[in-house]
């Protein structure tokens, strides 16, 4: 058993300096959002800009913050105490922020991918009529976000927990006229809650065993949880993480939230929400260090998720569909990271921020391409785009190259960080977990090496064509506001990595939150596995290119295709195995029980209504209002009583 | 003296009037056999008076005689209110009051 | 001697005769009636203001002597969860004197009849919560009957008369199976301290020291009254009917409040009257506590009508506050009675928006509409805001209390813990479900298309004949909207007044935290 304290625990200082004013990184957009939606179409024409301020706001806050921290000496780790949320009794839970180098981390990635964001939205939104509400959605998630990341215990954590899911299921939602943008909507908040479920559970135990849900003290006193319990907490929390990250067995809500904006994509669904599971399992790393059972369990999640993440990329045909199994993949990476424990947590860290950068700015990319092709998502009626939109082009393929791990781009450090780590677990482990990482890299760059042949490259298959609503495809490049970010979002994909790692700068920063990244010597060296990965990932670019480069692509999707195609095209049977489990006898238990409600239990109050009601009917008919009769049975009755009295007297 | 005779005598009465009431039809008759009945009755509280020596049989006697001629008051205007408005005085054509 | 009850009764009552003299004139009666209401709320803020919640259990005290033969007294007093219902109350009653402003009452009733019905209700629902001996409680108990079946017989849907009255009968029936108790009680403690007497405070020092037979006996006599009140499954086939004809404003009185009476009758005479048949049926309670989650939640998926609907939902919550009465832990308990309080507001709202709907739709029926939202946006919204306070959602209201009840719960009852957390999932389910139904997709349904004025009508919002919320109606949610959020982020100062008396009802049971209190 590792040390379950390393380091972020004891001694919390209270903030002092500019750090007292954090609760303005949260306050901002929420009043932001606040403003938008209570303004109504009164803020039609400034509310998209009331919305970028109130975000760059906050990155500026954070970057002040983030300066003021790094000139700290020591823990670097402090709380706010802003108010007792929920105080009864032992139970007392705060309404606190901490400020450490892991959430301030966040807090930049999250307010600065999401300032590039919004600014890009002014354009991709602008022919939207309620442009003012999608800002304030955004402006509300960034809050949530926010608060996820910056909150004190498990409790607050929980709130913006599903405050980013309440966000992330209105702008899912945002197409209303389309049904099944309402019905992904609902999809991923309901397994995001199944999700939460587990995270909820995971604070109750906590709280019975500990008396606490504040991060302070559960991490303090971790020693104290039995072994069995450790194990509940971190496969709980596990849980709760799969169910917001994507991660098997709830990965099927993520593709169809892409449903969405684009933008909303690209910050939600690939930046910064999804990879909420990995900020949870880092933060949480003194339970996680405290039970090797649990974090194997997170490993083998990480690694059966990032291969059925590549597996099913290969066989889509939507853009977005196509980089939301990527997403799903490469966060398949971060939790395999953080899986294996003080030897990952930082790589895990790493990988979040360096994919943030990417990532986004692929899903960008990807909506620059949409935006001028009429909408069009299919990458079969797409190519040669490169020569239409050129500052997309570049800045995707770069984002591209980097996911790949294209020697000294961001990717190349952060994933292959990972695979060598994983490589280096002692015995099987490191076989196992570094070859579905290893295998992982080289499908990442078949898949992705497709797309890009699809949409930029070959000939261009567009022309010919006309799009659903019958206009013919006038593909462009987009305005100023959406390239700069893409560019910006560029400029972070090739350099991020290199920066983050030269000399462990991140891993170094990150030390007083996670511990001081460890390393291990296992299966495999570092260099063998850096060159193994090279090549696999050549290998990947090349197949890619015997299929899809050399030769013209048909339109339509083909049909006479193998087996292990046609599942992945059905996203390895994931919806349908929900279909059968869940849904299906779901909806056949509600209707039995609706069918035994009305029938059965109110029939059984409305039966002995009826029975009550029915006898006093047939009683009713005595009174046939007919004197004789009444007085023949008066005749009787005197009868009756007189030979009884008689009887009593003479037995 | 013996009281059988007028006891079987007040029984006999009783039950001339008991079989009126349940048999005829018209309330008028109906209405007589109740008289008869009620003296039947006078007739054995008289005789059971006598027999016993007090008087509260006879003064029950003239309480019964009074309440008879009260009820034939009663009965007999009830009675001409219904014949007026539906010109019979049969008992059992005016049924109303049922379920 | 404190008047304060006194007056929070009597207001009402007038109010209620003066309305009911009113009824030639609509307009009077409605202002006459919203500034008594108004007048009421006011009051109860001076209560609240009284009240010191590290004080006495029982507080504004008064008594009087009614019948003395039985030891009968008109007695008052409130402790903390008392009193919060007490506040819930006046504050719902001008909430839903606003919301029915404008209801379309059926021929030949007036609205002077509605509303003194409603501030008569008001007296009774006050004085069973304020009530402080048990046989004037029994009296309250079944006089708030009357003014609801009237409420129900005379203003309500279509099939009025069948809900009003298995609604009167079902209450009836617990009522009079509570009377044996109460008697019961009465006996013992004339048994005990030779002259018999009603008094709450005396009784318990009383009963608790039945013997297990007895006080199981006793017990369910009041236990059945009180889940046919709260109501528990399967004692809750009354409540869709009731509510689903109730007139939308007395819908919200009957869910928001009368149905508390259960609850609260769990936690004022259930437990500290009979402390040992509490805990030895306490898993009983708790079956039927899980089970009316589940079976309330998958019947409200089920449900194709939005104000049975509304009455399933109630149903499953109910379940969430019974398991945590039952529960016997302070986190649990309190959050039980905070849970009241917000399902009092966040059920309310859910009906007065469903009451909206409807308003614009004439139909209940959840297939006549769809993609509402399109041409009522802030209605939709605020149907949303209802709907996520409904599942508990981080922020609102009902989110505090839920988790209250589920993480108080769980050190002593695991298993029933994590049942009724399942209950979290299925609430996400049916809330998005009839959301989506209703408000989102394209326009929809014959009701919206036939108010619309035919399908291709939908998309011009000119000739759009389905208008958004009105002044008036915006009043009467903002203020639910506001207290929705705010106990939401800073349900303290309810917290303060709630968790000392949950704490001494425990005490009266004789159980102590799971989760002990270190330092302080």
């Amino acid at each position: 058993m590792l040390d379950p304290a390393s380091g972020s625990s004891d001694a919390v200082a209270a903030v002092s300096g500019v750090g007292s004013l954090a609760w303005l990184l949260l306050a901002l957009p929420a009043f932001g959002a606040t403003v938008l939606l209570l303004g109504g179409r009164r803020t039609d024409k400034w509310g998209h800009l009331l919305g970028c301020a109130t975000v760059i706001a906050s990155f500026a806050y954070g970057v002040a913050l983030f300066f003021d921290t790094i000139g700290q000496t020591g823990e670097r780790t402090s709380e706010l105490h802003l108010f007792d949320w929920v105080p009864v009794n032992a139970l007392n839970v705060e309404f606190g922020l901490r400020l450490d180098p892991l959430s301030l981390t966040f807090v930049l990635l999250i307010t600065g991918v999401g300032s590039l964001i919004h600014i890009y939205s002014i354009g991709y939104m602008a022919h939207e009529a309620g442009r003012r509400k999608f800002f304030a959605y955004l402006n509300l998630f960034v809050a949530a976000m926010l608060l996820l990341v910056l909150g004190n215990g498990f409790v607050t954590l929980y709130f913006g927990w599903e405050g980013v899911g309440l966000a992330s299921y209105l702008l899912i939602g945002w197409y209303q006229h389309k049904p099944e943008a309402a019905s992904a909507a609902k999809k991923a908040f309901l397994m995001n809650r199944v999700g939460d479920l587990g995270l909820a559970i995971g604070i109750f135990i906590l709280f019975k065993e500990l008396g606490t849900t504040q991060y302070t003290e559960v991490f303090a006193r971790v020693g104290e949880l039995s072994a069995a319990e450790v194990t509940a907490v971190t496969l709980l929390l596990l849980l709760g993480a799969c169910g917001k990250s994507g991660q098997f067995p709830l990965q099927a809500w993520l593709p169809d939230a892409m449903a969405g904006p684009t933008p909303v994509s690209a910050l939600i669904h690939a930046a910064t929400m999804v990879t909420a599971g990995v900020y949870l399992i880092a933060r949480a790393n003194p339970i996680y260090n405290a039970s090797a059972d649990g974090r194997l369990v997170v490993m083998i999640i990480g690694a059966v998720t990032l291969i059925i993440g590549c597996i099913i990329g290969c066989a889509y045909d939507d853009f977005k569909k196509v980089l939301a199994y990527s997403t799903v993949s490469q966060i398949g990476y971060m939790i395999l990271a953080v899986g294996l424990g003080p030897v990952g947590y930082a790589l895990g860290i790493m990988h979040l921020l360096t994919h943030g950068f990417f990532k986004a700015g692929l899903f960008l990319g990807a909506g620059s391409v949409m935006h001028g092709m009429n909408d069009e998502g299919n990458i079969r009626r797409m190519g040669g785009l490169w020569r239409k939109m050129p500052i997309t082009f570049v800045t995707w393929t770069l984002g591209y190259l980097a996911l790949i791990g294209f020697p000294f781009l961001s990717g190349y450090f952060s994933k292959d960080a990972i695979i060598a780590a994983a490589f280096s677990e002692p015995g099987w482990r490191g076989w196992v977990f570094g070859g579905a990482a290893a295998l992982g890299a080289a499908i990442t760059a078949f898949y992705m090496t497709r797309l890009l042949f699809l949409v930029f490259l070959g000939k261009p298959r567009w022309e010919d064509l006309k799009s659903e609503d019958g206009r013919e495809y006038h593909p462009h490049e987009s305005g100023l506001t959406m390239t700069v970010p893409m560019i910006l979002l560029a400029v972070g994909s090739v350099g991020a990595g290199a920066f983050l790692s030269s000399g462990n700068t991140l891993a170094n920063w990150l030390s007083p939150s996670l511990g001081a990244l460890q390393e291990q010597h296992g299966v495999l060296d570092h260099t063998v596995v850096n060159f193994l990965v090279l090549g696999l990932s050549a290998l990947g670019v090349l197949v890619a290119w015997l299929f899809f480069g050399r030769r013209p692509q048909p339109v339509e999707r083909p049909q006479r295709v193998s087996f292990v195609v046609r599942a992945a095209r059905n996203d390895l049977y994931g919806n349908a195995l929900n279909e059968a489990l869940f849904a299906r006898p779901g909806t056949w238990l509600t209707r039995a029980l609706v069918f035994v409600d009305n029938k059965g239990v109110d029939g059984l109050v409305n039966g002995s209504a009826a029975l009550l009601g029915g006898s006093s009917g047939r009683l009713r008919r005595l009174q046939t209002g007919f004197v004789r009769s009444y007085a023949l049975s008066m005749l009787l009755g005197a009868i009756f009583v007189l030979g009884a009295l008689l009887m009593v007297r003479f037995s | 003296m013996t009281p059988t005779y007028y006891l079987l005598l007040s029984a006999l009465l009783f039950s001339l009037g008991a079989v009126g009431v349940l048999v005829r039809r018209n309330a008028i008759v109906v209405f007589m056999c109740i008289e008869l009945m009620l003296n039947a009755v006078n007739l054995s509280l008289v005789t059971f008076a006598r027999i016993n020596g007090g008087l509260g049989g006879q003064v029950m006697a003239f309480f019964v005689m009074v309440v008879a001629a009260a009820e034939v008051v009663v009965g007999l205007t009830i009675i001409m209110a219904i014949f007026k408005t539906r010109r019979s005085a049969s008992v059992d054509d005016s049924n109303l009051l049922k379920y | 001697m404190s008047w304060t009850l006194i007056a929070l009764l009597v207001l009402p009552l007038v109010g209620s005769v003066v309305v009911a003299f009113l009824r030639g004139d609509d307009r009077t009666a409605k202002l006459v009636a919203l500034a008594f209401a108004l007048a009421e709320l006011v009051l109860a803020v001076l209560a609240w203001v009284a009240y010191d919640p590290s004080g006495d259990r029982l507080q504004l005290t008064s008594s009087a002597e009614w019948i003395p033969a039985f030891g009968i007294h008109l007695s008052f007093g409130v402790d903390g969860i008392a009193l919060v219902m007490i506040a819930l109350i006046a504050f719902l009653v001008p909430v839903v004197i606003g919301g029915s402003w404008a209801d379309k009452l059926p021929e030949g009733r007036s609205a002077g009849g509605f509303f003194a019905l409603l501030l008569a209700m008001q007296t009774g629902m006050i004085g069973v919560f304020a009530a402080t001996d048990v046989f004037l409680f029994y009296v309250f108990f079944e006089a708030v009957l009357v003014p609801m079946y009237f409420l129900i017989g005379r203003f309500g849907g279509p099939n009025r008369q069948y809900a009003a009255m298995k609604f009167f009968l079902y209450s009836l029936l617990g009522g009079l199976i509570m009377l044996a108790s109460v008697i019961g009680v009465y006996v013992a403690a004339r048994d005990k301290l030779g002259s018999g007497t009603f008094d709450w405070a005396t009784l318990v020092t009383v009963t608790r020291d039945l013997p297990l037979s007895t006080q199981i006996w006793l017990f369910l006599g009041f236990f059945i009254a009180f889940a046919i009140k709260a109501p528990l499954v399967p004692l809750h086939t009354w409540l869709p009917d009731a509510g689903a004809e109730a007139p939308v404003g007395a819908g919200v009185l009957l869910v928001g409040i009368l149905d508390k009476i259960g609850t609260f009758g769990f936690l004022r005479y259930c437990l500290p009257l009979f402390p040992l048949a509490s805990q030895e049926l306490a898993p009983l309670v708790l079956v039927l506590a899980v089970a009316g989650i589940l079976y309330g939640s998958l019947l409200a998926v089920g449900q194709t009508d939005m104000k049975r609907f509304v009455a399933y939902t109630s149903i499953a919550h109910f379940g969430f506050i019974a398991l945590g009465i039952f529960a016997f832990s302070s986190q649990a308990g309190a959050g039980a009675v905070l849970y009241m309080v917000n399902h009092g507001i966040s059920t309310g709202m859910l009906f007065l928006v469903v009451g909206m709907v409807m308003a614009r739709g004439g139909s209940r029926l959840i297939q006549d509409y769809g993609g509402m939202a399109k041409l009522t946006p802030v209605l939709g919204g605020l149907f949303f805001v209802a709907g996520l306070s409904s599942l508990a959602l981080p922020g609102t209201n009902s989110f505090v209390s839920e988790f209250l009840v589920l993480i108080g719960s769980y050190p002593n009852q695991p298993v029933f813990t994590i049942l009724a957390a399942i209950g979290m999932v299925l609430a996400a389910l049916y809330v998005l479900w009839l959301y989506q139904r209703v408000f989102q997709g394209p326009v929809r349904g014959t009701a919206l298309v036939d108010a619309v004025g035919g399908p291709g009508a939908a998309l011009d919002p000119e000739r759009a004949n389905v208008p958004d919320l009105n002044k008036r109606e915006l009043a009467v949610l903002a203020p639910l909207v506001a207290l929705i959020l705010v106990l939401g982020f800073y349900p303290q100062p309810v917290l303060d007044v709630i968790t000392p008396s949950v704490g001494a009802t425990l005490s009266e049971v004789g159980v102590t935290d799971p989760v002990a209190q270190e330092g302080k």
